[in-house]
């Protein structure tokens, strides 16, 4: 269907990417909080943790490039100017955290001069020349910045939900798997028109 | 590694239970008998295991002492066949138990002083002595020792001909994590490795990022 219209939906693609950069980061964060609570568990969750969190550094360049790449649905008209200003910070703000925790994870193995162990022998080299201060300033910046993630994270489902389920503009229809049918999100707080039996 | 034939705790819960019954007591500032009879009664492993640990004598320095893995971990070889270890830093240097006289000593720094003088005297070697396990053998408790007849592989010579305080080394800077292994090695399910492996990463980021104290053992003791 060749059209100037704006797309009502992400592109495919970039619904895809987001949920599966969900479903990673949702996985990392709860691993990453678990871990080091654990003694027992603490050795296999870490096996994880570092693969886990390269696979998202890879994702998230990915999703960036695809990003650069793609048109953007516009912002539903129930969104204030204040509103989209922030989801636009937020949205970098997730992106900057996705691509900073695992360099910082990464960074913070090489200055502690650990093997950074992928699988079995896949070892990936060091970023950073061993240093044992640069390692305890990563290992705690590491730990923010997670933190930071898990509470934007938190702001972004909670306003998406917010919008869907009390605004009722189907924001998240955007981010959809399904597709949904042009000017099918356009009609917020507006019911369904229920074909009339004549 | 260290130089107790066994380890008094199974679990890192049955560790943690053996530090609250051994510390000291508020009131009389030593630790309470009863507590330490009660968590005996609770793990006789860890009673079997100190009670080992009793009948082996402990030699009169760092120099002659034998220095054991106690947990076990898993040797895999190229075609993916595995074997069950221990290993022990076995000493060259003729042991000798500690004396009477020595243990009642209050200078610190006695057996640092005793290794640095050995050292400056001839270069000390130890002995890489790997222990094969036979089925049946516990891979998963260290306080058991394996029999005595077991597969044993002297696997190379450890020659420590230079001593450094700690001020000049980067001994403090290495977290000396039993997880972190070259291909080939991996943990056994002993609970205590990986309970190690996260206490370790612990304390190693706390001890990087604070101020860095002068050691107690000086670069000129070491007569470096």
């Amino acid at each position: 269907m060749a059209t100037t219209n704006p797309p009502t939906q992400f592109a495919l693609r970039s619904r895809i990417l987001h949920w599966l950069m969900a479903v990673m980061l949702l996985t990392m964060l709860f691993i990453g909080v678990t871990m080091v609570a654990s003694l027992g568990n603490y050795h296999k969750l870490v096996a994880i943790h570092r693969p886990l969190g390269i696979m998202i550094l890879i994702l998230a360049v990915i999703r960036l490039i695809n990003r650069m790449f793609t048109t953007l649905p516009p912002f539903p008209p129930t969104m204030s100017r204040q509103e989209r200003w922030i989801a636009t910070a937020s949205e970098k703000l997730l992106y900057g955290l996705m691509l900073a925790l695992p360099l910082v994870g990464w960074g913070m193995l090489s200055a502690g001069h650990y093997p950074i162990v992928m699988f079995g022998p896949l070892h990936l080299p060091p970023i950073l020349p061993a240093n044992p201060t640069v390692y305890a300033f990563l290992r705690k910046t590491h730990t923010v910045l997670a933190y930071l993630l898990f509470v934007t994270f938190l702001a972004h489902l909670s306003a998406v939900l917010f919008h869907t389920l009390i605004v009722r503009d189907r924001l998240l229809q955007r981010m959809a798997l399904w597709s949904i049918q042009s000017g099918e999100t356009k009609r917020p707080k507006q019911l369904k028109t229920i074909p009339t039996k004549a | 590694m260290i130089n107790l034939p066994v380890f008094p705790a199974r679990t890192p819960q049955a560790f943690y239970e053996q530090l609250l019954a051994s510390a000291p007591d508020h009131a009389t500032g030593k630790p309470d008998p009863a507590r330490m009879q009660a968590f005996l009664a609770k793990y006789p492993e860890s009673a079997r295991a100190i009670q080992f640990i009793h009948s082996h004598a402990m030699s009169s320095g760092f120099e002659n002492s034998t220095f054991n893995s106690l947990n076990a971990f898993r040797f895999i070889n190229a075609a993916r066949a595995e074997v069950w270890v221990r290993w022990s830093m076995v000493p060259v240097q003729s042991f000798e138990p500690i004396s009477t006289a020595d243990s009642g000593r209050t200078d610190k720094n006695q057996l640092f002083e005793a290794l640095i003088a050995s050292i400056h005297r001839h270069p000390l070697e130890w002995h890489l002595i790997i222990t094969v396990a036979q089925p049946g053998d516990p891979t998963d408790n260290a306080t058991i020792p394996w029999p005595p007849d077991r597969q044993q592989v002297d696997a190379g010579t450890l020659t420590i001909d230079r001593v450094e305080s700690d001020d000049t080394s980067l001994a403090r800077d290495i977290n000396f994590d039993p997880l972190v292994l070259p291909n080939g090695m991996a943990a056994s399910d002993d609970p205590l490795l990986s309970a190690r492996s996260a206490v370790y990463s612990q304390s190693f980021t706390r001890r990087e990022g604070e101020h860095k104290h002068p050691s107690a053992v000086s670069p000129a003791q070491t007569g470096k």
